[in-house]
Order: structure tokens, then C-alpha cells, then sequence
């Protein structure tokens, strides 16, 4: 794959030199999701203990298979690979065979076909039942997984998932909030799913499971994760502008690794002083995927050296960035936005403590 | 074919010049958009399909140049998702579901009927009308803020976005009516203008699939219509049918969109079944294998299909119950889609097969349709499913359906009518390397898809992890293939209406009607209305001439 890959890279680089660099081709992806998600050390300082590096697939189709469910999965899929594999590679023969056998030799020889056979009961009734047995099989093995798939056991640790446009938050019923799903090895997992907004899907390829998240009710799933290490979590049901950004990861820890990880949080949560507390906050509660830090442009204007600034905004002339403004902006999106950059923010209300908010303002104003 | 021979169809003499024929029988613009004659309406739907088509594909290579990279490469987060919305909604409402029954099968159907017309000529040029107003509304749309929403249009993101939501939503309103239209006139003319000796069985299988579209655009439309208007009326007036801010239910609003676009799926590809159901007989000299197999299963296919909508809801938090009932019926529909593609190669064997451009696209139809038809057998198992949704598996099952099945079948309908509809032959050999080009093409882009979806790329993605872009890459590449090949078809294709030969009428030997009437057909279709006195396959009477380049019928029984 990797040949290919710098093959096919080389051509299109050619190409999209030949097409100018307006293209921009070069250009790569900085938003600090993927990297999260693609670092192997933990985005957050103190985040986890050491996780063993996660080796790429063995397989050809699938992800690495790290939950129970992962291995029956693919089974069934492996299944059907070869079934469909050996019906196509059957009907392909058959008809490049004919093609071949039977061809006309031209039209002016007015040749006739050498049969004008047309129905044959005793052939159609075999290739009928033949695949119904077949689909019947794979409908019952399919039924009995996505029976398990959709049943958590009574024996669950509890985690509380929310998809709001466009990040994924996690409660823990130990009382700590996380942008990313920490979980023990080995234990069975239920994740209760809400969206604030619009439709999402949290969805762990690794697990082999998804399920959407719905304005209005609770969704679930649940897992026993078999290996440690972090995966990604991807949104699954498209929510709009950033919904490629929409990413986080699930980290699998050892059952002593979880507990640690958990009180070291929350105490680390509580003695932050602000601007820290603020960073955190960045990336847990979205911002990031909308605002950066480095002064380039995403959804949202950029936190550098956004403190002190004149803004135009819509609706109310030109305003002076200052702490009430910024308040007013975590708790307020829609009163006072910046020309240029759509209403798409979504109001942080009752979501980020007083200390949170307070901290965020003192972060973006170290962002000179 | 100036004048009629001994040995000619006796049927359409009198008119058989090429001076007297549709094209011809009037002059002037307004003969053309005021016309009650199904073949031109036909020919004016070609023309409009591939209009559209152009468009969606200029937004397929757009979004798919997008993705050459895994953060921006031309356009903006917003542009990208509104180019993905446009050209799903465009391919679906304005190429696809028209394609085939409106433009093809508008110019075919009363000809293989032996009829001078639809049951309802005023009916089928408002239908082509409502076709050119929607097709304006999602025109509005694309140029004022487009929507993007997907084509799929769900809530409660499609009640909140600040797009141009309503007039696309429009737009596939008033599609829905010209497809329902279409549907009406297909079913009545099918039903009371029948030839003398055509019974059900004696039809041509292209008939059996048009007739089985017809039913499920009559009756499955209906709901698509109502739901898009509820949609418009909780964004406008605010009522919460969908959004649950407003007191409604998110997943009801699926529950109605698949319930017309599952069956949707069929007026898709019901149609391209019927294309190559007389392609595969007619370029094998052989009669069809299976007819009443091939016929009923369209039937089959349009019933099950009403019952399996809620497949597209594994994942939404729809019951274990009702996911159960829709996987199973679900595979119902695997078995008579097996017996036709079984059926179609039973018919090759033992005939006399000629490879000329329609039996080539037939045949590669049939390899991408086993392909699309195959995988929908592992979305269709609940388990699996949970992790192929919403992937680019999905995105890859449904492209070989609909882009390698529905487009493929379209194709292979259009190079087989060609020479009828225009009078012009165009370079078969051209047309066979556009074909294979085309092959390598739609296999390269979306074959990678499978990977990519299996591997856990989600769909409708901008930004995208860096261990996915070889695959995206090939995928890219493969779209520009494809661009070519359509660009090789266009001008072969355009060429031919100045520089093609003269076509016979009837260059592949066929047996159905439309065959008989000379190439381009006279304004009245027949002088005679024809008699039908065997199978829609039976070529013992077809005779090459290579004087005229066609076949003619040898025939005691000319009355």
C-alpha cells in the first residue's frame, strides 16, 4: 500500500502543479481534533499513564479488533466476503466464458444461436433456494449479534455521552466531564447517548459499534473492550459545517490505570489556575473546532490576539473585545457576531462553570 | 430504405422517407416545447437528463478533487458540504429517476406497444414542464445560499440550517408530481394500448419494468411529496413536526423519508433491469431465459420494496423488533434480483453473441450491478451494518447500484436506441473503448470505497484522517477517468447526429415493435397498427442484410 500511496501521491502532485498553486495543494489538515486524535501520547497533560502503542490492523478490510463484539463481527463479515467473492467470481466465468464460446463470428454470417432454450424450472427453483438459504443463515447470525449488540448487560459502568455541533462531551458518574471516552479493560461498558442539537452518531469503528445520538431522547451502546490503547471516535450522522472535525478518542486503561486516571483528573480539574484551566476548557468544550489559536481562519474567528480588539459586529456597529464581551459570547453567541463569520455557535449556558468561563477569558487574553 | 422492398416490413411503408419523420414533421422551437408527441417529449427529457448530469458530475469531480487532501484542498467546509447535497440531489431527482422511464422510456414504451402514442400525451408534456420548474427551483437554490442538508434532507439539522433549504425541498416537491405524471400515463397506456396478440406475457420485459416503476411512483411519491411539504411548513411557520425544540420527532421524519426513497431506490434500478432484459436476448440471437421469472420478479421487487424502508435505521434507536422484521424482508428482495441476474447469464449461453456497444455496457452492468447487489447483502445483516452505516461502504454499495447499475443500464439504453431516436449510427468502436474506459473508471473510484467504509471512514466527510488518503486518492483519480470517458462518449456521440451513418431500421436484429418502424420513426409511429403474433424474442424471422446494413424481416404472414 505504501508503494502505491507514493505513486498515486507523485501523479497528483504533478497534476496539481500543472494546475497551479492556487490549488494549495500542500496544505494539510491542522485542525487540533485530527491531531488529537492522531497523536499516540495524550492531547492532555496528565492525561493517562502509559498506553501501549496500538499496532496497525492485521486485517485487509477491518480496524483492529478490540472489543468483544469486534472478532463475531468480523467473522460474519469474513463470511460474506468469501460467499460473494466465490457468486461473483462464478458469475464472471460464466460470462466471459460465454462471451468468448458463443461469440458471432459477424452479422453478415446470419448465424442462428445453436440453442433457443428458454426456461428450465428445475434451474431456476435451485438458484433460488440456494441463496435463500444462504441470506436466511447469515440473517439469523446477523439477528443474534445485533440482539447482543443492542442489549447491555445489567452489570454496566456508566458513561453519559453528549453530541452537541460539533464535539463530544463524557460524564463519568465519579463526577468528572472529558472530551474523551476513558475506559476500564475488560468490564462491560454502557454509554448513554444525547444530542443537544441535531442528529449525531458516535461511532468506534474498533468496537465495531455506533449509534446516533437524538434531540429529545436517550440512545445507548455498550462494549467490553479486549485491548488497551486509544481509537478514534468519529460522528457518524452528518451535523453540518464541522462534522469532519467532530472526532475524539475512546483509550482502553487497565482497571487500576482507570482509577488513577479518574481522581487524577478531577483533582487536577479543581487546583487549576485560570489561564490553565481556560487551555482546558479550549479543548474540551469545542472551541477548538471552531476558533484557533494560531490566527488562522476556521468557523469561528481566531483567539489570537483577539483581546483588546475593535470587531465589527452585525446588529451593533464596532465593539472593543473585553471580558463582558467574551462573556457575553460564550453565554450569548447570537447577540453581537463578528462580521464575516456565520451564527452557527451554539450558546454555552449552564453547560460551563462560572470558573470555566472566567478561566477561558483569562486564556484567550495570554493569546497575544 | 427509401422506399420499401419486397421483403421489408410492410407496417410503416408509406412513410418510410427519411424526409417524413418526427425530427422532421414540424420546424421551429415552439413544435418542439409544444409538442404532444412522446417521442419528442422523449427526446427533450435526453436532452435535459444530460443536462443535469453534467451538472452533478462537475459537483462528483468537485467534491472528489476536495478530497485529494485530508484538510482543504479548494473549497471551505460549507462549499464542500453543499457540493456533496447538490450533487446527490441532482443525481437522484434530476438524472436518475427520470432517466431511464421518462427519456427512454417515453420515446420506447408506444412503440413497443405498436401504439401512436401515451394514454395521455397533454399529461406527458406537463410532466417534462413540472420536470423543467423543479429542476429551476433546485437552481435557485444552488445559486442563492445552497442547501446542506445531504440530499436526505434529516431533522432536525434541515429545520435549523441557515441554507436555501425550502426551495430545494420545493423543487423535489414538484419532481415528485412530474414522476408521479410519468407513472400514471405509463400504467394506463400499459394496461388499454396493447396491440392485437400482445398479452402480458407476449410484452417485452422492458415493459414489465417500466410498468412495475410506475406502480411504485404512483403510490410511493405521494409520501415523499407530503413529507418535503411538512418540512417546509415546520421551517416556515414554525409547527414542530421533526424538530424536537419544537415538540416533534427527529426519527419520524426517516421513517417517511425512506418509506418513498427505499422504494425510490427501484424506480432507480427496476428500469435498468428492463434495459438490459432486451439487450442481453436481442445481441445473444436468443430468447430471453426465464421471461415469466424475469417479469414477475419486477413485480416482487416492487412489492417487497414498500416494506423494507426501515433498514436505513439500524443505527437511529429504531426497536430491535422492527429492525428484525425490515433485515428479513430486506433479504426477501435479495432472491428475485438473484434469479434475474442468473436469468440474464442463462441467456448468453448457447446464442450467438455480438459485442457491439449496448451488449458491452449490458455486460458491464452486469458485473457492477453483482457487485452493488452483493454488498447490499451486508448492509442488509443488522450486526454488520451497525459498523458499515453511515461509512463508505454504504457510499460505495450504493454508487455501484445506482451510478454502476442505473447510469451503466441508462448507457446501455441509450447506444441500443440511438439509431432509432436519431436515425444516425455512431462509431461503435469508440463507443466500445468508451465503455471499457468507463469500467476501469467507476471500479477504480468506487472500489476503494469499500476499504475505506470497512476500515471506518465515515461519509460525507471534509477533513479526514491521513491513513485514509491513498485510498481517497485512487478514488479521485478514478472520478477523472471517468470524466474522460463521458467526454469520449459526448463527442462520439454529438458527432454522430453530423457524421454518422444512416442507421437501418433495425441494425441489431430485434423483435420488439419499436424495430419495425423505420429509424427515425414516422410522426404516426405505424400507418398500420402491427399484430403481434410471437414472443417479444423470437429472431428466427430477422435476416442480416448487409446491403442495408440491418436486418429485415423475413416473413410469410405480412398482412
Amino acid at each position: 500500500m505504501m508503494i502505491m500511496d507514493t505513486l498515486i501521491s507523485r501523479c497528483f502532485g504533478a497534476l496539481a502543479a500543472l494546475g497551479g498553486s492556487a490549488i494549495g495543494w500542500a496544505q494539510r489538515a491542522s485542525h487540533a481534533s485530527l491531531a488529537l486524535v492522531q497523536q499516540g501520547t495524550p492531547a492532555q497533560p496528565g492525561a493517562a499513564p502509559s498506553l501501549p502503542k496500538v499496532p496497525d490492523s492485521p486485517s485487509f478490510w477491518m480496524p483492529n479488533d478490540a472489543s468483544e463484539f469486534s472478532g463475531q463481527i468480523d467473522g460474519l463479515f469474513d463470511f460474506l466476503v468469501w460467499v460473494s467473492a466465490i457468486s461473483m467470481l462464478g458469475i464472471m466465468a460464466a460470462m466471459i466464458y460465454f462471451c468468448m464460446k458463443y461469440r458471432a463470428p459477424s452479422r453478415a454470417a446470419n448465424e442462428a444461436a445453436q440453442s433457443q432454450v428458454d426456461h428450465s424450472n428445475t434451474l431456476e427453483i435451485t438458484w433460488s433456494i440456494i441463496p435463500l438459504f444462504v441470506v436466511i443463515g447469515v440473517f439469523v447470525v446477523g439477528f443474534k449479534q445485533y440482539a447482543d449488540l443492542r442489549t447491555p448487560p445489567r452489570e454496566a459502568y456508566e458513561v453519559r455521552a453528549t453530541g452537541q455541533r460539533w464535539k463530544w462531551g463524557f460524564e463519568y458518574p465519579e463526577g468528572l466531564q472529558h472530551p474523551e471516552l476513558h475506559v476500564p479493560l475488560g468490564r462491560n461498558v454502557r454509554v448513554m447517548i444525547q444530542s443537544v442539537d441535531v442528529l449525531h452518531s458516535l461511532y468506534i469503528p474498533e468496537f465495531r459499534t455506533k449509534m446516533d445520538a437524538v434531540p429529545g431522547r436517550y440512545t445507548e451502546l455498550w462494549f467490553k473492550a479486549t485491548k488497551a490503547g486509544a481509537y478514534p471516535i468519529y460522528c457518524a450522522e452528518y451535523c453540518g459545517t464541522a462534522h469532519s472535525d467532530m472526532l475524539t478518542r475512546v483509550v482502553v486503561h487497565t482497571p487500576e490505570d482507570f482509577k488513577a486516571w479518574v481522581a487524577e483528573e478531577i483533582k487536577r480539574v479543581e487546583s487549576m489556575p485560570l489561564p490553565e484551566l481556560g487551555l482546558l476548557t479550549y479543548n474540551q468544550s469545542g472551541c477548538a473546532t471552531c476558533h484557533s489559536l494560531d490566527g488562522s481562519q476556521k468557523v469561528g474567528p481566531t483567539f489570537k490576539g483577539l483581546f483588546g480588539r475593535q470587531e465589527k459586529v452585525t446588529s451593533f456597529g464596532a465593539v472593543t473585545v473585553d471580558e463582558n464581551y467574551l462573556r457575553e459570547s460564550i453565554l450569548e453567541p447570537q447577540a453581537k457576531i463578528v462580521e464575516g463569520f456565520p451564527p452557527s455557535m451554539p450558546t454555552f449556558k449552564g453547560q460551563l462553570s462560572d470558573r470555566r468561563i472566567a478561566g477561558l477569558i483569562e486564556y484567550i487574553k495570554t493569546l497575544k | 430504405m427509401t422506399s420499401p422492398s419486397a421483403t421489408a416490413d410492410v407496417l410503416a411503408a408509406p412513410s418510410s422517407t427519411r424526409d417524413e419523420n418526427y425530427l422532421t414533421h414540424e420546424k421551429g422551437l415552439a413544435s418542439w416545447l409544444l409538442t404532444l408527441d412522446h417521442k419528442r417529449i422523449g427526446v427533450m427529457y435526453l436532452m435535459c437528463v444530460l443536462g443535469a448530469f453534467l451538472l452533478g458530475g462537475v459537483f462528483a469531480l468537485l467534491v472528489r478533487t476536495e478530497l485529494l487532501t485530508p484538510g482543504r484542498t479548494i473549497v471551505d467546509h460549507d462549499t464542500y458540504n453543499q457540493l456533496f447535497t447538490l450533487h446527490g440531489a441532482v443525481m437522484v431527482f434530476l438524472v436518475i429517476i427520470p432517466g431511464i422511464p421518462a427519456a427512454l422510456g417515453n420515446f420506447v414504451l408506444p412503440l413497443q406497444l405498436g401504439a401512436k402514442d401515451v394514454a395521455f400525451p397533454r399529461l406527458n408534456l406537463a410532466s417534462w414542464y413540472l420536470w423543467v420548474i423543479g429542476a429551476v427551483f433546485m437552481v435557485v437554490s444552488l445559486i442563492t445560499n445552497a442547501a446542506d442538508t445531504g440530499w436526505t434532507f434529516y431533522t432536525p439539522y434541515s429545520t435549523v440550517t441557515t441554507t436555501s433549504v425550502i426551495p430545494a425541498l420545493f423543487g423535489a416537491f414538484i419532481l415528485g408530481f412530474s414522476s408521479i405524471f410519468t407513472g400514471m400515463n405509463f400504467i394506463t397506456t400499459i394496461h388499454k394500448l396493447r396491440p392485437p396478440g400482445m398479452t402480458w406475457f407476449r410484452m417485452p420485459l422492458f415493459l414489465w419494468a417500466l410498468y412495475s416503476t410506475a406502480v411504485i411512483q404512483v403510490l410511493a411519491t405521494p409520501v415523499l411529496a407530503i413529507t418535503l411539504l411538512m418540512l417546509i411548513v415546520e421551517r416556515v411557520v414554525g409547527i414542530g413536526i421533526f424538530d424536537p425544540a419544537l415538540g416533534g420527532d427527529p426519527v419520524m421524519f426517516q421513517h417517511f423519508f425512506w418509506f418513498y426513497s427505499h422504494p425510490a431506490v427501484y424506480i432507480m434500478i427496476v428500469p435498468a433491469f428492463g434495459v438490459v432484459s432486451e439487450i442481453f436476448p436481442t445481441f445473444s440471437r436468443k430468447r430471453i431465459f426465464g421471461y415469466k421469472f424475469i417479469a414477475l420478479s419486477s413485480i416482487a421487487i416492487a412489492i417487497l420494496g414498500f416494506l423494507v424502508w426501515g433498514h436505513h435505521m439500524f443505527t437511529s434507536g429504531q426497536s430491535v423488533v422492527a429492525a428484525t422484521i425490515f433485515s428479513a424482508i430486506t433479504f426477501l428482495i435479495a432472491i428475485p434480483t438473484a434469479i434475474k441476474v442468473f436469468n440474464w447469464i442463462a441467456t448468453m449461453y448457447k446464442g450467438s453473441i455480438h459485442l457491439d456497444a449496448p451488449m458491452l455496457y449490458a455486460l458491464f452492468f452486469l458485473w457492477v450491478f453483482t457487485i452493488g447487489g452483493l454488498t447490499g447483502v451486508f448492509l442488509g445483516v443488522m450486526s454488520v451494518d451497525v459498523h458499515l452505516h453511515d461509512t463508505y461502504f454504504v457510499v460505495a454499495h450504493f454508487h455501484y447500484v445506482m451510478m454502476g447499475g442505473a447510469i451503466t443500464a441508462f448507457l446501455a439504453g441509450v447506444h441500443y436506441w440511438w439509431p432509432k431516436m436519431t436515425g444516425r449510427l455512431y462509431d461503435d468502436r469508440l463507443a466500445r473503448i468508451g465503455c471499457v474506459i468507463l469500467f476501469i473508471g467507476l471500479n477504480l473510484t468506487f472500489f476503494p470505497q469499500f476499504i475505506l467504509g470497512t476500515r471506518g471512514m465515515p461519509r460525507r466527510y471534509y477533513n479526514y484522517l491521513e491513513e485514509f488518503q491513498g485510498l481517497h486518492q485512487l478514488s479521485t483519480l478514478g472520478a477523472f477517468i471517468m470524466g474522460v470517458a463521458f467526454v469520449l462518449v459526448a463527442v462520439y456521440l454529438i458527432g454522430s447526429l453530423k457524421k454518422g451513418r444512416v442507421a437501418p431500421a433495425n441494425p441489431w436484429g430485434s423483435n420488439t415493435l419499436e424495430w419495425r418502424t423505420p429509424s427515425p420513426p414516422a410522426y404516426y409511429n405505424f400507418h398500420n397498427p402491427p399484430e403481434v403474433t410471437n414472443g417479444p424474442y423470437d429472431y428466427a424471422e430477422w435476416v442480416y442484410d448487409t446491403k442495408t446494413g440491418g436486418y429485415e424481416r423475413k416473413t410469410s404472414d405480412a398482412s
